[in-house]
């Protein structure tokens, strides 16, 4: 295989990664405040196990995006530059929530007020809508095409990237993402938290069936190659099993479901995009393409090299983590049943650390 | 101010910005795993203690680290596409690899570290914080590898058909020797941060008597670190200077107004009067100091901008090679100030610690807190000095700044990102500050509450 097939290859699979992975924690922001609405008893304390199920993970996920940039950057520097400077607005936007977002959850329980948690929820939720929309928006831009000159530069504005199309590519992005998160929390989580988001399911699946099913396809009829209708039915039925399994309370096989079918749609919109990496909507002459935006052998050697060593190394730690994390979280898990201290009754949702042992006798010496 | 300008400010207000939180994260993350390495070896509580507090400074520090870091990876695509086009081939090999040897090292393994205290055995968790320290060390190099490629571009040559550069050896760029000589120097640059900022807290702990037992040997700890350190800087700034003057004589020149060449050089510390060197009114000057940092030799030769100028503009063609001096000058003299200075309260505060002794005095209470804000104003202007004394070649005698900009993001939109931004990152260092200051208040966890041998460890949940 050429290595530049081999490095659209990786970059695929690490959008695969970034979408299968952070997908269920953006699900997870999302569904905040629709499964412990504020007015809900111990709405805090839910909201605490959901952040708390994605606590340790979530930055490792995050991460995949930025591997996923820093590789098309090492191997398309044409792709990376003219996708960048061109989605400018754009990613500015998506940049903005993931700020909001990465700092809300370190930030929300550093302080003891109801105010302080509003806001940085709020941070969380659109931290996590906005993004989810808008991967999806951009992908489908990228599979349908943007006005790209001879010189690669793209001519357009921000409004053409808000086209029909590419807004159902938003919206399925959103819905497979919350029902994903949704899935992801019954597996996690127990009491409480699992029963509202196994109901929440309900709601959600339909809109995501779909929207995720128009999507697919009119992404087949427009851009479709062959082998991709073969992805394209595995990303169908692998949701409505896992739809079903939801209903039945089979977490396992229900989350199963939703990750092939992240998996199946990722490879479907890659491999319909092959070989181009962002055609022109202006003439197809002036399309990126896999030879037209790569870097030299040289360097795509010496990246696979280091693909090849290293991401299996990633890959291990990171299931490790998962497996190191895999019990599932409850209410008592965040607040102690019984107050451990003579000091530590008062606070019952204290949000900082070292719940188990009540830490308030340190606030009240401070 | 057009588009070009306004990227400028952008990249130069978002990477300083950036590389306040850095230098802690790195240094500290070093800190807190020796602290926690004491703990696990002696099984003394206060080691523990000390941890869990240090520990969650770097948790409020680090978020902000992170999210900011993100904004940088994308600048380069956003604002500065034609040198992302230009350079991808041979910049975009250390920025992938860091992503994938040292983000994920950092982000998993400081994800287990927190959440993972009731969860691994003690000697995995700590195996836990010495990866992530290893990892932030990990992408300073990288990351460093990538900008110095800029100020010295090695292992690459000129495609003539796309008339872009390629790599030619990976190996080159990351053993280029002024990444060899600029990385020790920003490692030294953050122990220093972390260390001053360990003595600054210490140091109010003990002046209000609280929590004594955990906090003196912390302010032994962060004393030695910074003296060290801050050796370490003036070692490695020595012979980045040397490089530099081979690498960039325009920098070196620029760094003393010295217009015209002389041997031997007198260094100034201080100057009154107008900086295009038209007009010296006084100044206070060291003699063959210049020299000395310069070239090693005490009557060695520099040259002045004007002979680089003349110089450049027959090996690169007619134009302005001169950065904007009294900034290079100013944040030169600045960052070396500002960092012996940092070193003069880690010597004093080691001569009041002496023999077990206990500082309580109010006026080392009050340099050792002022002393935290040093080796951030030493690190932001070295950046300062570095990148602006590089003007205008964004890649050092092969591209310039000018060249670099994106051509498709006009003005407009970069206010808007400017802006947003500005703001953003206002607001995130309000909170960020108030966040560090309370909880740096309300001091480490009490005796009691840390377990006895099988209890499992209450972890840091959110
Ligand atoms: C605590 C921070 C700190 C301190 C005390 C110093 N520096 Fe520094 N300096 C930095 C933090 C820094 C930095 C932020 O880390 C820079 C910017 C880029 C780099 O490589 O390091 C830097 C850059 C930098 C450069 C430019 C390198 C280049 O452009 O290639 C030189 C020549 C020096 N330093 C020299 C010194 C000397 C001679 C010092 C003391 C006597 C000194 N620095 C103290
Ligand atoms: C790989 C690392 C880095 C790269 C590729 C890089 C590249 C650049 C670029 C493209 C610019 C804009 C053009 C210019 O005006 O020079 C710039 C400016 C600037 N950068 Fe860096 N930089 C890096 C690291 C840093 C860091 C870590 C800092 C400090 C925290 C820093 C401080 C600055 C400053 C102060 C400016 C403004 C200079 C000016 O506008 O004249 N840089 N750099
Ligand atoms: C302009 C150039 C830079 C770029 C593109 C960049 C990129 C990034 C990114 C994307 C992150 C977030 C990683 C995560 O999510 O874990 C990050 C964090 C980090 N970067 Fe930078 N960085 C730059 C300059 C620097 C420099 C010069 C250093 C060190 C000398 C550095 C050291 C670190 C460290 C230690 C972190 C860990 C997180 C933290 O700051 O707390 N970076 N950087």
């Amino acid at each position: 295989m050429e290595l530049t097939t081999v490095w659209f290859l990786l970059i695929a699979v690490l959008w695969t990664g970034y979408f299968l992975l952070e997908g269920f924690d953006f699900g997870v922001g999302v569904l905040m405040p629709v499964l412990a609405p504020r007015k809900a008893p111990h709405s805090d304390v839910d909201r605490r196990v959901m952040i708390n199920s994605i606590g340790p993970v979530w930055d490792g996920n995050e991460v995949w995006l930025l591997v996923a940039g820093g590789a098309t950057f090492a191997a398309f520097p044409e792709w990376y530059a003219s996708l960048f400077s061109g989605f400018y607005l754009a990613l500015l936007v998506i940049l903005a929530a993931l700020i909001a977002r990465g700092v809300a959850f370190e930030f929300r329980g550093k302080i003891d007020s109801d105010r302080w948690r509003r806001n940085w929820d709020r941070a969380i939720f659109w931290g996590s809508a906005v993004p989810a929309l808008l991967w999806g928006v951009a992908f489908a831009n990228i599979l349908q095409g943007v006005p790209l000159d001879a010189r690669h530069h793209y001519t357009g504005t921000l409004l053409d990237l808000l086209n029909p199309y590419a807004l159902l590519g938003g919206l399925t992005t959103l819905s497979v993402f919350t029902l994903h998160g949704a899935v992801f929390l019954t597996l996690k989580t127990r009491g409480h938290v699992r029963d509202q988001a196994r109901r929440a399911i309900r709601f959600i699946a339909p809109p995501t069936v779909v929207s995720a099913a128009s999507f697919l396809v009119i992404t087949g009829m427009r851009f479709g190659v062959p082998w991709t209708w073969a992805t394209t039915a595995v990303a169908a039925l692998a949701l409505a099993g896992g739809v079903a399994a939801a209903l039945r309370g089979r977490d396992g096989w229900a989350f199963t479901g939703t990750a092939v079918a992240i998996v199946a749609t990722v490879a479907t919109l890659f491999g319909d995009l092959w070989p181009a990496v962002l055609p022109s909507s202006i003439d197809p002459a002036y399309s990126l393409t896999v030879d037209n935006a790569a870097s030299s052998p040289y360097t795509l050697t010496v990246m696979t090299w280091v693909a090849v060593i290293f991401t299996p190394i990633v890959l291990g730690y990171q299931a490790w983590t998962y497996w190191v994390f895999r019990t599932r979280l409850t209410r008592e898990a965040i607040v102690p049943p019984a107050p451990a201290g003579p000091t530590g009754a008062g606070a019952p949702a204290r949000p900082a650390e070292g719940p188990r042992t009540g830490r308030a006798a340190e606030r009240s010496r401070a | 101010m057009d588009a070009l300008d306004l990227a400028r400010w952008q990249f130069g207000i978002t990477t300083v910005y950036h590389f306040i939180f850095v230098p802690l994260s790195i240094g500290l993350a070093v800190l807190v795993a020796v602290m926690q390495t004491m703990w696990f070896r002696r099984k003394d509580p206060r080691y523990l203690r000390m941890t869990k507090f240090f520990g969650k400074l770097i948790l409020i520090n680090f978020a902000v680290g992170v999210v900011t870091g993100i904004v940088q990876e994308f600048q380069f695509g956003m604002n500065w596409s034609e040198y992302s086009r230009f350079v991808g081939d041979v910049f975009g090999a250390p920025l992938a690899m860091e992503g994938l040897l040292a983000f994920f090292l950092e982000s998993t393994f400081l994800g287990l570290w927190i959440f993972g205290w009731d969860k691994l055995k003690p000697a995995v968790h700590l195996a836990c914080i010495w990866l992530l320290a290893i990892g932030t060390a990990l992408s300073a190099y990288f990351i460093m590898a990538a900008n110095s490629w800029m100020q010295h571009p090695v292992g690459y040559r000129i495609n003539p058909d796309t008339g872009r550069a390629e790599l030619t050896s990976i190996w080159k760029v990351l053993t280029n020797p002024t990444t060899l000589a600029a990385y020790p120097h920003v490692i030294f640059g953050a122990l220093i941060t972390a260390g001053m900022l360990i003595v600054g807290i210490s140091a109010w702990y003990l002046h209000k008597r609280r929590d004594t037992e955990v906090f003196r040997p912390a302010l032994r700890l962060g004393l030695i670190v910074s003296l060290a350190a801050s050796l370490g800087v003036v070692i490695s700034g020595d012979i980045q200077a040397r490089l530099m003057t081979e690498q960039q004589p325009m920098k070196m020149a620029a760094a003393e107004a010295l217009y015209d060449t002389s041997a031997p050089a007198s260094f100034s510390l201080f100057t009154l009067g107008s900086l295009d060197g038209r007009a010296e009114l006084w100044s206070l000057r060291v003699p063959h100091l210049l020299s000395v940092m310069a070239t090693g030799d005490p009557d060695g030769r520099v040259e002045g901008i004007n002979d680089v100028q003349r110089a450049y503009e027959a090996l690169y063609g007619h134009g302005d090679y001169i950065p904007i001096v009294p900034v290079t000058y100013w944040s030169f003299r600045l960052m070396i100030g500002f960092g012996l200075l940092a070193g003069a309260v880690a010597i004093w505060g080691l001569w009041l610690t002496r023999d077990g002794r206990t500082p309580r005095s109010r006026w080392f209470t009050r340099a050792a807190l002022a002393g935290i804000a040093l080796p951030y104003l030493a690190n932001t202007m070295g950046w300062i000095f570095t990148e602006m004394g590089r003007q205008p070649w964004v890649v050092h005698g092969v591209l310039k700044t000018a060249d670099g900009v994106s051509p498709t993001v006009g003005g407009a939109e970069v206010i808007v990102s400017l802006s947003v931004f500005t703001v953003l990152y206002g607001v995130l260092a309000v909170v960020a500050g108030v966040l560090m200051v309370r909880f740096a208040k309300q001091g480490p966890p009490a005796e009691a509450e840390t377990p006895k041998e099988d209890e499992p460890m209450p972890s840091f949940t959110y």
